[in-house]
Order: structure tokens, then C-alpha cells, then sequence
């Protein structure tokens, strides 16, 4: 390598600034990580990179920045994720445009490259996937397309590493260089025309950046930007008739009235013309693939649903029945834990708030770690193995009869993992009333956060062979509910026009283990840090309230009872008597007892409405608070020390029922509010969405409540 | 696959059987949709098969090129075709 000798400003000079386009799913964010070593969600289906993401690094001299922008399949602005990839190649400054190319899916994918040719910058084209199109048999001649492009085309494998060098190499080289001119040939009817207005552009010696050329070509396309250019020229009104005459005989040559479709059909014979010339397909013998024996099975239109259940069934008998078996170990460790820092501490204060507040609490949410890994795994692999598009597909007629779309089920099932990047894919959604339709139904299908509470209430009311069954009920019911809501939705507050319904379903791909392994630990970090940090704090807070303040009276009274008691039995019950007693005069026990009216009619005493108001902020600390409340409050024998005991022994049947319903529908956490907010649009959204959740957890509750009591 | 084809020509997408392998004539598609098909390679002497119906023919898989596309019944309506025999 060259010296590079030093510019005004070294570091702006080695600074290489990349915009990464491709369609969805050729594997962009891929590209990335493997570039970079950085770690972008990776996932098969459309709309995995739904805000772009940027990602630094260095490389010889040079410091890199490229910009991971969501996958489009033209250059339109037909889906808010497109408009994000427009807006930034039109508005923002970049020295580079990597685009990314399926190289199995040439022609498809060379549709939008010739549309970023048209936008004169430099460019490199990254034959993504060269591996997988070697084992199909197909051949692409990298160097002849580079040349008859004029883009640099570089073979490469974002899943092997193949090819990385060579494509940063590239990068560096076509930075140096000047711009040059991509070779776009239109018929000769277009280029006709291009030559009339080129023409005009020479003899009048208009000021452009571009290449009379490129005008020309965005001109007849109707790019509003160039319009608006020359609109304030004074060559405009002799070159508007020129424009009107040559768009016209455009369309006339393609028999349509859509300029646009008239250009498309233009690209798209181009791209027919390099995929004859460069693609070399080996075995044309008409195989069925692989996807299309496993669809043969997948989306039957039978079986197809009744198998998708099944995957789900068998999700949530895994979560529960493996999850069950490392919960014992952990929740005996926190509680050796406890006892052992504990014996340490002398002062009674202290060690009630270490032991009683920070352990309990956070050693209540770890315990469901091993549930959370396992639900994780399962959305993973439904992402990115391509399935969940074909349920996008079975699903869609059944969710139009509620209103919804079939690309709704995205978000929806990510939903069931968390509700904030659930919020965030809804943007495939082009139409903004399906769109805040299922902004408003996520929040039914019961996150990952929600999970901990059903274990922990499942487990302490139903025998352990029926739990996963429950589970299931538990979470398929929610979605059931969050359908009737759509339904409701549709046809009161969000009615209009349906959403086309036009989706991509992609290849089967098998999800290497360690991408799988890396988003499952990335989540239940997140978790972790959550427990660690946030959670922590929150049962300090817990603790705090529900221990202060002190009442001497109160302690004065059963000192002496406390002394004279007979047995130890007694002395026991005396000292939960004095425990609980001074529970219910705290703060907490005031701000719950001020709420019981409320919820009286579902049942739930003040415990229990304390720890659903505290899952407002996360709906982990509703089982920290009841770990902190139940740990205070009053167990009576040792050995049953367990939170899961406590709960089946404190709280009825019914109102655990109830409890459930609640949790099931209510607003979710804080944070997941405000990305909803945000995606929303507006503040007035969260309000409705307050009062929704909270009307329709509130109703139904009440009537879960009372048909529970009948038995 | 034991499709017959039969003698008339069919002429909506939505029409055609299981199969079937078909040229697109023309898009009836309003502006935003047509971009929509245009950019999935659905358009003008475009050849598609038609892999899969979903329940009740509420949605259809075709193929166009390698790309397999979910598309609804409705928007299916809105592009003529002919049956390539």
C-alpha cells in the first residue's frame, strides 16, 4: 500500500463515509458484522433493520463509518423503512454506496442497483452469498459485470468471510477515484429522447453537478429533485414542452400512462441483458428446491396451521418443563446466598434491605432466566430460518377477517419476546391505521418480561403436568384476545381501507448456531443487567417503603408478648403477627390499601395491588416486589420458604386468576410505552392506549374474577 | 403435477390454478400497489407460476424469477395475464 500523504485534515481524509443498500434479506447487517466484527440483529425475514444503524471501524488507514440502511426493493417510498433508505441516500453525505446483491437472486436484485445508478455516485457492488450460488450451480463473471457496469463488482460471502478484503480493498481504491459514469443503456426510444434534452443542456450550457446525461435520465423519470432544480432555471419554460413531448413518446413506446413502470420495464430489460451475458447457470434441470418440499409441508393449506400450533405448543411445554429444571438450584443459591451475607451483617437495618430487599427482589427475576433463554431461542429460530413469513402467509387470511394484515403477525410474535423492537418492525406496515391498529394489539401478546409472572403464578396453582398447557392457554389466549381487540379497533376507532397484501417469502435458511446462541445471550444479558440494575434499585425502593416508616408503639406492644411466649410456635406466629402489622402501617402498605378499593372487586388485596402498580415501570418487578412483600410478610415455617408457596398459600385461586388477566392486558413497561409513543407518533396516543388497556384488563378481570369464584 | 390445461385463457392472476405458469399482460394496480408488484418483479411480460393457495384462496404464493411473493386474492385481481401453454 500506497503512502497517502497527508491532506488539509488527515483525519476528514482517511474518513470513508458508506451507505450499505441491498433488498431485504441479502444479507446487509450480515455483511457488516463480518466486516467490522460488529453485532447487528441478523434475521431472515423482511424488516430486520428497520432504523439504520451505523457501525465504526478501522481498516489500514482508514477509519470506516458505514451506514446499515433497511432493506429495499426499489428505490420508492412505499414503506416508512424505505423512506428512511430514500431519504438518506437523497438527503444525507456519504463518499460511498455499497450495494448488496443476492448473488443467487441476480436479476431480481439488479432491479434496484440500476435505479442507484441513476443517482451518480460512486458505488461497489458486493455479490453477497457467492457461496450459496456456487453450490446451486450458478456462475456470475464478476469481472465482465464490473465492466460492463462500470462498477467494481467483488464476489464475497458475509456468512464465510470470503471475499472481505478484496471488497475494503475496492472500497479504498473507488474512494480515491473520481466519480465515473455507471453505463446504463436504455432502448432506443429512451435514449432518444436522453439525447434531444442533453442536447438542449449543451446548447443553453446549463450549471449542473451531474453529467448532462444523469439529468437528463432524472428528468424524463420525474425525480422530483432535479425538477425542482431546474424549475427555478430560466431554460425551463422552452425545456418543459421538450420534457412533456419526450415523456409522452416514453410511454407511447411502452404502452402505459406511468412513467415510472414505463422506466422500471426499461431497467428491467437492461438487467435482463447483464444476467445473459455475466450468469452462467450450471444445472437447469427443474428440481423442486429444498424450500419448496419443505413449503409443500409448511403451508399446506391444511395442515399448515394446525403444524404452526403445534411449534407454538411445543415452545411453551419446552419453556416451562427444561425451564423447570435449573429453578430449584437457583432459587436455592440466592436463598444460601441470602442466609450467608446475611450472617455477616450486624446491623438489623442493613441486612433486612440486603438480604430482604436487594436479594430477594433480584434473585426473584433471575430465577426465570433459564424460561426467558428458552423462549428467546424459540422466536430466534423462528426469525431467522424464514418460517415466519409462511405463518405471515397461512395467518393472513384468518387476521383480514379481524382487520389485521397478515404482516401484522411479525411484530405481534416478536411481541411475545418484547414488546419494543415488536413496536419497531410494525413499520413494514405501509398504511398508518394498520399500523397503529397493531401498535395497539402488541401489547396483548404477553412479552417475555410477562413470563416470570405466569411461572411463578402457574406453577403455585396447577400441578406441574398441566402448567405448560396453561401456559400456552395463557399466551394463545392473549393473542386471541388482541384479535377481538383488532376487530373492535377496526371497526370503531381505525376504519378505512385495507393494506395490499404483498410480501416476500424467503429462502429456508438453516440459523448458524452461533448467530442464534449470540442473539439468545445478547437478550438475556439485557435481562440480566436489567435484574442487576434497574430491578435492583426498584426492590431497594420496595424494601424501603414497605419497611418505613418504623412504628416503636407497635414494637413495644409485642416485645413483651414476644418474650413470654411458651412455645416457639407461638413466640413465631407473634413475631408475623408484629411483621405483618407493621407491614400494612408503611408507606407502601398505605399507598396499597388507598388503591384496594379499586381492585377489591378483582379480588386482589393490597400486595397485590402494590405489585401490579410497580410493574407499571417493568413488568419484572412485579414478581421482585411480591419476592420483597412475601419475604417481609410473614412465612411460617422455614422449610416452605419458597416465593412460589408463599403466593399459592396467600392468594386465592380466583383472584390469582384475575391477577393474571391483568397482567396479561395492562399497559406495558415504561420504556416499551415510550417506544410505542414514539412510534405512535403522537402523546395522545399513549393516552388512548392507557385507557384502553386499562378498561379492557379492568372488565375482563372482573369477569375472569367472578366465573373463577363459581368453582 | 397433474394440472390440465385448459382450452380458454385465463385472465386474472386470481384465476389460475395451481401451477399454472403465466405472462403478466398489464397492471390495473393504482400507482402506489403497481410500484409495489413493479419493484417485486411483477410487471409486464413478467412470467409467473403460481406455487400455493393459502385456506379458502385467501392468499396465493407465486413465483416470479427466483423470488417467491405472498400476494392476497385481492391484489391478485388486479393483474391480467395469459396462460403460457
Amino acid at each position: 500500500m500506497k503512502d497517502i500523504t497527508p491532506q488539509s485534515c488527515p483525519v476528514i481524509a482517511n474518513h470513508i463515509k458508506i451507505a450499505l443498500v441491498g433488498q431485504p434479506n441479502v444479507g446487509k447487517s450480515m455483511l457488516i458484522n463480518s466486516i467490522s466484527d460488529a453485532h447487528l440483529h441478523v434475521g431472515n425475514f423482511t424488516g430486520v433493520t428497520v432504523e439504520k444503524s451505523e457501525v465504526l471501524f478501522d481498516y489500514k488507514d482508514f477509519h470506516f463509518t458505514v451506514v446499515d440502511l433497511p432493506g429495499t426493493y426499489a428505490f420508492t417510498d412505499y414503506t416508512i423503512e424505505e423512506r428512511v433508505t430514500h431519504d438518506y441516500l437523497c438527503a444525507e453525505s456519504y463518499d460511498l454506496i455499497i450495494n448488496v446483491i443476492d448473488s443467487t437472486n441476480l436479476e431480481k436484485n439488479l432491479q434496484l442497483t440500476a435505479e442507484l445508478m441513476s443517482m451518480s455516485k460512486k458505488m461497489v457492488i458486493a455479490l453477497n452469498m457467492s457461496d450459496e450460488a456456487e453450490k446451486e450451480g450458478i456462475e456470475i463473471d464478476a469481472d465482465y459485470m464490473s465492466e460492463l457496469l462500470g462498477i467494481p463488482c467483488i464476489k464475497v460471502s458475509a456468512q464465510t468471510k470470503f471475499g472481505m478484503e478484496n471488497l475494503l480493498e475496492e472500497l479504498v481504491n473507488k474512494a480515491k477515484l473520481d466519480k465515473q459514469e455507471p453505463k446504463l443503456i436504455f432502448s432506443e426510444a429512451v435514449e432518444e429522447e436522453i439525447a434531444t434534452i442533453v442536447d438542449y443542456l449543451t446548447k443553453h450550457k446549463y450549471n449542473a453537478v451531474n453529467s448532462y446525461r444523469n439529468v437528463a435520465i432524472n428528468l424524463l423519470k420525474n425525480n422530483k429533485k432535479t425538477y425542482t432544480k431546474i424549475h427555478d432555471n430560466p431554460i425551463w419554460t422552452e425545456l418543459q414542452p421538450i420534457l412533456i413531448e419526450a415523456s409522452k413518446h416514453v410511454e407511447l413506446h411502452h404502452d402505459s400512462d406511468d412513467i415510472k413502470e414505463s422506466f422500471a420495464e426499461e431497467y428491467a430489460s437492461f438487467n435482463r441483458g447483464i444476467v445473459a451475458e455475466v450468469l452462467n447457470i450450471e444445472k437447469v434441470e427443474e428440481k423442486k428446491t429444498l424450500t419448496e418440499k419443505i413449503d409443500n409441508i409448511l403451508i399446506h393449506p391444511t395442515f399448515g396451521i394446525p403444524i404452526f400450533l403445534f411449534f407454538m405448543w411445543s415452545l411453551f411445554q419446552l419453556t416451562f418443563e427444561v425451564g423447570a429444571i435449573p429453578m430449584e438450584y437457583i432459587d436455592n443459591f440466592f436463598g444460601w446466598f441470602g442466609d450467608t451475607i446475611g450472617a455477616t451483617i450486624v446491623n438489623d437495618d442493613i441486612r433486612s434491605l440486603i438480604v430482604d430487599g436487594i436479594i430477594a427482589g433480584v434473585g426473584a427475576v433471575v430465577l426465570f432466566v433459564p424460561n426467558i433463554m428458552i423462549l428467546f431461542t424459540g422466536i430466534a429460530l423462528l426469525e431467522s430460518t424464514g418460517y415466519m413469513s409462511r405463518v405471515a402467509f397461512l395467518l393472513d387470511g384468518f387476521f383480514h377477517k379481524f382487520g389485521m394484515h397478515g404482516q401484522s403477525f411479525i411484530p405481534l410474535v416478536t411481541g411475545f419476546g418484547c414488546s419494543i423492537p415488536a413496536y419497531m418492525s410494525a413499520r413494514i406496515l405501509k398504511n398508518d391505521r394498520d399500523r397503529l391498529l397493531t401498535l395497539f394489539i402488541i401489547g396483548f401478546m404477553s412479552c417475555g418480561a410477562k413470563l416470570p409472572v405466569y411461572v411463578l403464578f402457574v406453577g403455585a396453582f396447577f400441578s406441574p403436568e398441566m402448567a405448560g398447557n396453561i401456559l400456552f392457554m395463557i399466551y394463545i389466549g392473549g393473542a386471541m384476545l388482541g384479535l377481538i381487540a383488532a376487530k373492535i379497533l377496526k371497526l370503531t376507532a381505525f376504519k378505512g381501507e385495507e393494506e395490499p397484501f404483498v410480501m416476500e417469502m424467503p429462502k429456508y435458511r438453516l440459523p448458524s448456531l452461533k448467530l442464534i446462541w449470540h442473539t439468545v445471550l445478547t437478550k438475556t444479558l439485557m435481562y440480566l443487567k436489567k435484574a442487576g440494575t434497574f430491578i435492583a434499585a426498584a426492590s431497594m425502593l420496595i424494601w424501603f417503603l414497605s419497611n418505613y416508616p418504623k412504628n416503636l408503639l407497635l414494637e413495644e406492644q409485642y416485645a413483651p408478648k414476644i418474650e413470654q411466649a411458651q412455645t416457639e410456635k407461638a413466640k413465631t406466629i407473634l413475631e408475623n403477627q408484629l411483621a405483618s402489622k407493621n407491614l400494612e402501617q408503611s408507606y407502601l402498605g398505605n399507598i396499597g390499601k388507598f388503591s384496594e378499593p379499586i381492585f377489591a372487586p378483582l379480588g386482589f388485596d393490597w400486595k397485590m395491588s402494590v405489585a401490579l402498580q410497580a410493574g407499571l415501570a417493568a413488568k419484572e418487578v412485579v414478581v421482585s416486589t411480591l419476592g420483597v412483600l412475601y419475604s417481609v410478610g410473614g412465612d411460617v415455617d422455614e422449610e416452605n420458604s419458597s416465593l412460589i408457596t408463599a403466593i399459592s398459600k396467600n392468594i386465592p385461586f380466583a383472584s390469582a386468576i384475575a391477577f393474571i388477566v391483568v397482567i396479561m392486558i395492562y399497559l406495558p413497561c415504561l420504556a416499551a410505552s415510550t417506544v410505542f409513543t414514539r412510534e405512535a407518533g403522537h402523546i395522545k396516543y399513549f393516552f388512548y392506549l392507557l385507557g384502553f388497556t386499562s378498561v379492557v384488563a379492568y372488565f375482563l378481570a372482573f369477569i375472569a374474577y367472578n366465573i373463577a369464584l363459581l368453582f | 403435477m397433474k394440472i390440465k390445461h385448459k382450452e380458454y385463457k385465463m385472465q386474472k392472476l386470481s384465476q389460475c390454478n395451481r401451477g399454472a405458469k403465466v405472462r403478466v399482460t398489464k397492471l390495473n394496480a393504482k400507482t402506489d400497489l403497481k410500484q409495489r408488484l413493479i419493484s417485486f418483479g411483477i410487471m409486464k411480460e413478467a412470467i409467473i407460476e403460481v406455487l400455493e393457495h393459502a385456506p379458502a384462496k385467501s392468499t396465493i404464493e407465486v413465483k416470479v424469477g427466483k423470488m417467491r411473493i405472498a400476494l392476497r386474492a385481492e391484489e391478485a385481481d388486479l393483474i391480467d395475464i395469459e396462460e403460457l401453454v
